[in-house]
């Protein structure tokens, strides 16, 4: 099969860079090894939340000078990271997925642990705080599912307060919800999402409006809207206080959404999703310097032949990279990695220390081009969790870096020459 | 280092995370809670079953074998064979006289077609579907499919199999039992479409049910000697004609892809690549320009496409659709990929009927709000399913593609006389 560009990923970076090239009239195909690491996101996207001592930080374009030279903000440079980051929400609300905040400015989020955290874009239901001291109440009530799983209120009332918030707990429940609960082991975010109908949110709307009612606002588990925010926007409008949304451990239903709005997006404006499959090879020139096709489990010798290509695998959580004890290997197309090769320089054993391991990557060239053996590949850019010099989940960076080097990726694809 | 990698069981259960995300894509875990959910069914209950089999759980009879739960693991855990399994190798309970019946598509096609209108007004009487209702344990909201009078195979003896020979090019066809039953002109659409470009269409020596009814009924000895038989043949036909085996349904050709190695460990790997959707092959030979397709002026038609779970494993729903595109004045929407809920025999059983409608209902809903011409999927069962759930006509796109061709018009761009 043909195409203008395959790309290998289809998380956060492979959807946004899918995107940018499919609306562009680009013939373009995703493969990815089942769901992203979108499915764990907490409802917040970060662009830069802390500086190198772990102090938050206030404005992330300021802190993007003192980074590393090799992260990958600096190797785009502040001025093509402002340009890039102006298309980011636009982009998402293109996709449906509607997000507040400004990379001039972070907000706070509340973590499911009741602790605030910096944060650049929040989805459109959750709680935002100009400061982790802001709280705008007096008496708040977090309103757990009854029989859920993966969210303990008794966390969120410690840390809300620590900040001088009174704090209600209470648990609800309706029939359907109380239906699911048969299967204990299934009370998961994910699963009430898709139990709960328009029904059952008129039901847990009146429900709500009789608990705590001393409580100014509600804090409510993210566990609405499977695929689209019509249930989750109708449960805020019947509810007659202001309800918002704190993220849940495991699979996140913001997440999931998230993820269904954007690929059925790509998939709307003509890009091919494979879901499911893997790629297994590639096909180099044989001087190495292009990639020519790659095979997948399920096209197996129909190979995806292509003019360029992506990988935004993602790092070793969605094995992008893997490692033995002798190495750190990107493991289908043989890319060369950023890592030393002595394993004891890949960790610091105080397991509270930045570990260097986090930072590891593929090697690539100024303009994010993948090397192998050495040598640039011409047609192979990398972006996202693949590429090096980043340790994303201590400086709060992840989204940040998917969403801006797969924008960059995409333009550096529609100005080539070919 | 090697003994840990060297661990790692066919269906792959030690790489799962417990990340949930299956559970997130089960069709049955949303409607049925007496299901335990493909992450509890599958990976998580395998380590106990490992200790001890008493700790199998017959509800795994709710499982669909679906596999979106393995099409979702981003760990590539063979969830659905881990289930499946578990469910041969575990359930003590034997499949009852409606299981095997409606296991035995071949027995019953064989007997129905010989007095088809008979049958097929028989079984569509309310007071005979009240008693298969409350004998055999057939809910009375379903119809079977209409059995055709004459076999899709007899039609081809008699009508086909001989100007196949004059091809110089020539393919397999596995046609399956609902071609051969229930909807022949699917099987000559097929052949009017290959010959058309110049391919023969050819049946193979010997062909029974690809086993999937068996299989999910656990009719797992009867499942793998048609299996064998099967197998024979296309190695047969591969070899002699060096050409591919084609299916129109996308169940027939995953099942004897992947569930004759995973769940009837019989060794496929010098044909499976042979197996393959007729969508597969022609839109190769199109996109390698060994053939050309002449449409016909004017023809017009918006298409709702749905992708069945087997599709959606194969991972083939690219070909299918890229055909139905390439058809001008077809007006395609890819309906968002998600179970219709009847799952071959599943959905006719009494105690999965309100299950399995309320799986499909946001597929009814989908297609309800597009309002097609016409619905196209690759598989006969989800066709069924949507036919009796909505008030639409759904067709295979081989089908829509044999009504947008001008055959004569192709047949002279492919210089065939």
């Amino acid at each position: 099969m043909k195409f203008d560009t395959v790309i290998i990923g289809g998380g956060l970076s492979g959807l946004t860079a899918g995107i940018e090239l499919a609306r562009a009239g680009r013939k373009t195909a995703i493969v990815s090894t089942g769901q992203s690491a979108i499915h764990f996101s907490s409802g917040s996207m970060e662009l830069l939340g802390y500086d190198r001592d772990r102090h938050p930080v206030e404005n992330p374009i300021e802190e993007i000078a003192h980074l590393d030279p090799v992260h990958p903000y600096s190797r785009l440079g502040k001025e093509r990271v402002i340009e890039l980051l102006k298309r980011v929400k636009p982009l998402f609300e293109e996709t449906g997925v509607k997000v507040s905040g400004s990379h001039q400015r972070n907000h706070w989020r509340l973590t499911p642990m009741g602790q605030m955290k910096p944060a650049w874009l929040t989805l459109e239901d959750y709680l935002t705080l100009e400061s982790p001291q802001s709280l705008p109440w007096k008496k708040v009530a977090v309103i757990n599912v009854d029989g859920f799983l993966d969210f303990y209120p008794r966390f969120i009332e410690a840390g809300l307060r620590q900040r001088g918030v009174e704090c209600l707990t209470a648990s609800v429940t309706v029939p359907a919800i109380t239906h699911q609960r048969e299967s204990t082991t299934e009370m998961r975010a994910t699963n009430i999402a898709r139990v709960v109908n328009s029904e059952s949110v008129n039901q847990l709307a009146d429900v709500i409006n009789r608990t705590c009612p001393d409580a100014e606002a509600i804090l409510f588990p993210a566990v609405i809207g499977f695929d689209n925010f019509e249930a989750s926007r109708r449960l805020k409008e019947l509810v007659k206080r202001p309800l918002h949304f704190v993220s849940t451990m495991g699979a996140s239903v913001p997440g999931v959404r998230t993820q269904l709005m954007m690929q059925s997006y790509f998939r709307c404006i003509g890009g091919a999703f494979m879901l499911g499959d893997t790629v297994t090879r590639g096909y180099f020139s044989a001087d190495g310097r292009r990639l020519l096709s790659v095979e997948t489990a399920n096209f197996a010798d129909d190979h995806l032949e292509a003019d360029n290509f992506i990988f935004a695998a993602g790092s070793f959580f969605s094995h992008g990279l893997n490692s033995t004890p002798s190495g750190v290997f990107e493991p289908v197309l043989g890319l060369d990695t950023d890592a030393p090769d002595d394993r004891s320089a890949w960790f610091d054993k105080n397991i509270f220390k930045p570990q260097p391991y986090m930072r590891y990557g593929l090697t690539t060239d100024s303009s994010f081009h993948a090397m192998r053996g050495g040598r640039t590949v011409e047609n192979l850019i990398v972006t996202g969790a693949s590429l090096s010099g980043a340790d994303a989940l201590r400086e709060g960076s992840g989204a940040g870096i998917s969403l801006l080097t797969a924008l960059n990726a995409a333009d550096t694809i529609l100005t080539s020459k070919n | 280092m090697d003994y840990q990698q060297a661990n790692i069981s066919d269906n792959n259960f030690e790489n799962c995370t417990k990340c949930t995300v299956c559970t997130a894509y089960c069709p049955v875990t949303a409607v049925n809670p007496d299901y335990p959910g493909p992450k509890q069914a599958g990976p998580d209950g395998e380590r106990y079953r490992l200790k001890k089999p008493l700790f199998y759980n017959e509800a795994l009879k709710y499982c669909m074998n679906c596999k979106r739960c393995e099409v979702a693991c981003p760990s590539n855990v063979k969830i659905g064979d881990i289930i499946q399994a578990a469910r041969i190798k575990y359930s003590t309970k034997r499949p009852s006289l409606r299981d095997t019946m409606l296991a035995n598509t071949d027995f019953m096609g064989n007997m129905a077609t010989l007095a088809a209108p008979i049958v097929n007004g028989v079984l569509s009487l309310k007071p005979v579907k009240k008693v298969m209702d409350a004998t055999l344990k057939i809910d009375c909201h379903r119809t079977f499919p209409k059995y055709a009078g004459q076999k899709f195979t007899t039609w081809y003896k008699r009508n086909a199999a001989q100007a196949q020979q004059q091809f110089a090019n020539k393919v397999s066809y596995f046609h399956g039992c609902y071609v051969n039953y229930n909807n022949p002109s699917l099987g000559r659409d097929l052949i009017t479409v290959l010959n058309a470009v110049g391919y023969g269409v050819l049946l193979l020596e010997k062909e029974l049910c690809c086993g999937v009814a068996k299989i999910s009924n656990r009719l797992i000895k009867e499942a793998t000697r048609d299996a064998e038989v099967n197998l024979k043949a296309i190695r047969n036909a591969v070899s002699t004609h060096k050409a591919p085996v084609l299916a129109t349904s996308s169940t027939c050709c995953f099942t004897m892809r992947d569930e004759y190695p995973h769940l009837l460990h019989l060794d496929n790997a010098e044909v499976r690549d042979d197996i393959m959707l007729a969508t597969k092959f022609i839109y190769e030979l199109l996109e390698k320009n060994q053939i050309k397709l002449v449409f016909k002026p004017g023809f017009k038609m918006k298409v709702a496409y749905h992708t069945p779970c087997h599709m959606e494993k194969l991972g083939w729903t690219y070909y299918s659709t890229s055909i139905l595109r390439m058809i001008p004045g077809v007006d395609l929407t890819l309906l968002d990929s998600r179970c219709c809920g009847i799952a071959g025999t599943y959905g006719f059983k009494k105690e999965n009927y309100r299950y399995s409608q309320d799986i499909g209902e946001p597929l009814f809903r989908q297609i309800e709000s597009i309002n097609p011409d016409l619905v196209a999927t690759d598989c006969e069962t989800c066709r069924w399913q949507i036919e009796m759930s909505t008030p639409y006509r759904v067709e295979n796109p081989v089908t829509i593609l044999a009504m947008a061709i001008d055959a004569d018009a192709t047949r002279k761009a492919n210089s065939i006389g």
